[in-house]
């Protein structure tokens, strides 16, 4: 009976998302106060049904109702409760029903800070919120319902796929989530400007923290993502460009340059048809991300066939939402004019640069997910681009917006004077070239490693002359606004995150190793001592475990576990063990018994010494903290919009 | 004109995707029609896994039909597929040929040891040079082929009892049929 009631709440969340979609955007066309008026209600009341649905999925979970057929083939009697949780998000369905969750978060939290906006604008945002809760709802009901029944009942479900089973999953799904539909407020704010005619800078101030605030979400779930795939998948990577990982990336990427663009919008009156177009481009990237990952359209041959119907759905629904936005756009672009001129040698050519180099970056990504379909199409047979052309590519498109990224904060709006620029660039250029010298000493002449060191100290070193010139010249309280102070934090990620990949890449050392119980190998300056395989059993599985002690001079550093695990039906999951450290990781995978009735007790081995590689993280988390640091300004909680007008351009020095 | 270049630019990927699912829905990825289907399989000459002295080549194999599974110790869909191919193939009585796919030997042996061994003799392809020739999408996939040395069917992708009952069989039942 539940799970019924489930599906009930869905079907009510639709009616009230159409109510919420239809009628607001009528009210403000035809300026009816009382439709209007229906956009705080209708939203509240599609998230009560769509939370409702939420935590009646959750119940079937925690109550093992093997009746609900996605309960049964995701989950079974030995899945911890935590898994159990988890599992609602661990396949097609129930992934979709938290898109739909994330998206009333959304809405609710808008619907709840936008008393200070304009009646007519909230009806407009708010209801296209409510379209693309719609077109969601719909496609959960006619394609992928996760309420459905299974007859006879199953005595026992089947298997959370055990990848799957792991920490990092808990919370990367959600928060990857959380940024992806995030975009979708951005976006929302741009077709209500463009419905309404208002493009002027109000509403880009409106839009902008709830920007930073998904950006900065989905760099954390980007980031949880590549360290789970780290820990969970056992050969020690932490990006593999595969279509999964750039359907989230495409979207991050324009939005670093949606961020920059809505500054410059917001500041200064220039560029307003990009802002809207960018912002228009990031959630329509990551609804094609969505339709990627679902559709089935980039599958491998041994993939899971899947089902036609959905991805004919999806596609039908890009078209209405992006094709008609960007037709709109193309119509009422006009009325955006022209933005404010700016001199050649400005903070806004700057912005402007790295922006074209952003874009570009995802349109590359973009193009080398699209491959092997563009192969098909132009009967190529099936190619496909690897590691090779995006690392080649994204670091050609990546090299020239770290050089010239120090330089922003010292470029002025509208005209920036050359001489500063240079004595910038003459400090920071000196640091790196006495740091890359002292670098070149410990890494012995690797090329990019000794890039890395320059790279991230040219960033930090332009980065930090610009916190202390603030702190010099601007009276207490007024150096650093939070705005200021996010861009600072985030920049400064980009040196932490440039030393993690060039010096992990470079400096990595790794062994596959074949040892008998008491055999030491050496890797890096650190001896691993092999010191035989244990059995052990955890609430769905048994494993092999091995231990690893490691030792440096004689002293022991720390003893491993590194798990080989069989789970209940009979999947194999390599846990790798890692040993964690600011300076470096120590990483051993456990892999396959050497012979037969393993009478010596010799098992393969991957060891691996990674310098730095925990930086890369530790970069994305600086990242994200500089995203909710600037969401924080003061200028964007002004209480009234009238004030919002008035405040003129205070930043212009800056 | 320039602002209706996003929107032409979405056109053409919304046919790019269009194609994609027609492609998808007409294409059964897994009855992959090979060019080499009823055409002499490639020639080979390959070292025998665990012994590098050895080496198996297409005239040895010739006189009687047998089936050639391509396999890997990396390959995931291998271990699914494992179970099937010593059980249900197996009792389909002919003779079966591992072709170790892009491996390393060791890796391979450790496979095997740990999953069993349901092959007569199993051949290394190491740099996958002859799958090439055969025409090798991935691992897991499986040729009939002939006792003239002639492929008569593939199979892409895991085997499972419902392929080996709806297709195994009667592959092998127009062969039968063919005679000696």
């Amino acid at each position: 009976m539940i799970p019924e009631l489930g599906q009930f709440a869905l079907i009510l969340a639709l009616l009230l998302a159409l109510a919420q979609g239809v009628l607001p955007i009528i009210g403000a066309w035809r300026n009816n106060g009382a439709l209007m008026a229906l956009a705080r209600p209708a939203a509240a009341g599609q998230a009560v049904f769509v939370f409702a649905a939420m935590g009646i999925l959750i119940h079937a979970f925690l109550a093992y109702d093997f009746s609900v057929a996605y309960v049964a083939d995701n989950s079974n009697l030995a899945l911890p409760w935590y898994y159990r949780i988890t599992a609602v998000w661990g396949a097609h369905e129930g992934s979709m029903l938290l898109w739909v969750f994330i998206l009333n978060v959304w809405t609710v939290a808008l619907a709840a800070f936008s008393r200070h906006l304009p009646q007519p604008f909230v009806a407009r945002v708010l209801g296209v919120m409510g379209l693309i809760g719609v077109g969601f709802l719909a496609f959960i009901l006619f394609t992928s319902n996760p309420f459905l029944r299974e007859l006879p009942m199953p005595a026992d479900g089947g298997d959370l796929n055990p990848v799957l089973q792991d920490p990092g999953m808990t919370f990367h799904p959600p928060v990857l989530y959380m940024g992806y539909v995030g975009f979708s407020v951005a976006f929302a704010f741009s077709i209500a400007a463009l419905l309404g005619g208002e493009l002027e800078q109000a509403w880009v101030r409106w839009a902008r923290p709830w920007t930073n605030v998904s950006w900065a979400f989905l760099t954390m779930g980007i980031v949880a993502g590549s360290w789970w795939a780290y820990a969970e998948l056992g050969w020690g990577g932490w990006w593999f460009w595969d279509p999964v990982e750039n359907a989230s990336f495409m979207p991050w990427l324009v939005g670093v340059a949606l961020i920059h663009a809505q500054a410059v919008t917001e500041k200064r009156g220039s560029l307003p048809a990009w802002t809207v177009l960018l912002s228009l481009f990031a959630f329509s990237l990551s609804l094609l991300g969505t339709f990627l990952v679902r559709s089935g359209v980039l599958t491998s041959v041994h993939a899971f066939a899947s089902d036609p119907r959905r991805g004919l759905y999806i596609l039908g629904f890009l078209v209405v939402v992006i094709g008609g936005s960007l037709l709109l756009y193309a119509i009422r672009a006009p009325k955006v004019a022209t933005g404010k001129p700016f001199a050649a040698l400005s903070r806004e050519t700057g912005i402007m640069v790295a922006n074209l180099l952003f874009t570009t970056a995802a349109a590359m990504v973009l193009l080398g997910t699209l491959f092997p379909l563009i192969g098909d199409a132009l009967n190529l047979g099936r190619v496909s681009v690897g590691p090779p052309y995006f690392g080649f590519l994204f670091v050609l498109l990546m090299a020239p917006a770290v050089l010239l990224l120090p330089f922003g904060p010292y470029l002025r709006w509208g005209r920036a004077e050359g001489r500063q620029l240079t004595s910038m660039a003459l400090r920071a250029g000196i640091a790196a070239v006495i740091c890359t010298g002292a670098a070149v000493f410990f890494v012995d002449g690797r090329l990019r490693a000794i890039a890395g060191v320059a790279g991230a100290v040219w960033v930090a070193a332009g980065t930090l002359a610009y916190v202390v010139k603030r702190w010099r010249e601007m009276p207490f309280g007024r150096r650093f606004p939070a705005e200021m102070a996010g861009m600072l934090v985030a920049h400064f990620g980009v040196a932490i995150f440039l030393i993690g990949v060039l010096l992990s890449e470079s400096l990595s050392t790794e062994r596959d190793v074949r040892m008998t119980p008491g055999q030491v190998e050496a890797v890096g300056s650190y001896q691993f001592r092999f010191d035989g395989v244990r059995e052990t059993t955890g609430p769905n599985w048994r494993a092999d475990e091995g231990v690893v002690t490691i030792l440096r001079g004689g002293d022991v550093m720390a003893t491993m576990h590194p798990q080989k695990r069989t789970y209940s039906r009979g999947q194999v999951q390599t846990e790798s063990a890692i040993d964690p450290g600011l300076f470096r990781d120590i990483y051993v995978a456990l892999g396959e018994p050497m012979d037969g009735g393993n009478v010596e007790g010799a098992w393969a081995l991957r060891l691996y010494h990674k310098p730095f590689v925990r930086w890369i993280w530790l970069g994305g988390l600086f990242m994200m903290l500089g995203g909710f640091l600037a969401a924080g300004e003061r200028r964007f909680r002004a209480k009234k919009a009238a004030a919002n007008a008035a405040a003129p351009a205070k930043e212009q020095l800056a | 004109m320039s602002r209706f270049l996003p929107l032409i630019a979405f056109g053409l990927l919304v046919a790019l995707f269009g194609f994609g699912i027609w492609w998808n829905t007409a294409h059964d990825q897994h009855e992959i029609v090979s060019p080499l289907i009823n055409k002499p399989a490639p020639a080979f000459a390959l070292p025998v896994l665990g012994d590098d002295t050895r080496k198996v080549d297409k005239q040895s194999l010739l006189g009687k039909p047998y089936f050639l599974n391509v396999f890997g110790s990396w390959c995931i869909e291998c271990v699914h597929e494992h179970p099937v191919l010593s059980v249900d193939v197996k009792q389909l009585g002919l003779p079966l040929v591992g072709f170790n796919y892009k491996d390393d030997p060791q890796d391979a042996t450790a496979w095997l040891a740990e999953h069993g061994n349901p092959f007569d003799v199993v051949i290394v392809d190491r740099d996958g040079r002859a799958g090439i020739d055969f025409g090798v999408y991935g691992a897991p996939e499986t040729f009939l082929i002939d006792g003239k040395g002639v492929i008569r069917y593939k199979h892409v992708g895991p085997i499972t009892p419902d392929v080996v009952a709806k297709e195994f069989r009667p592959a092998l039942a127009a062969l039968a049929k063919e005679g000696p």
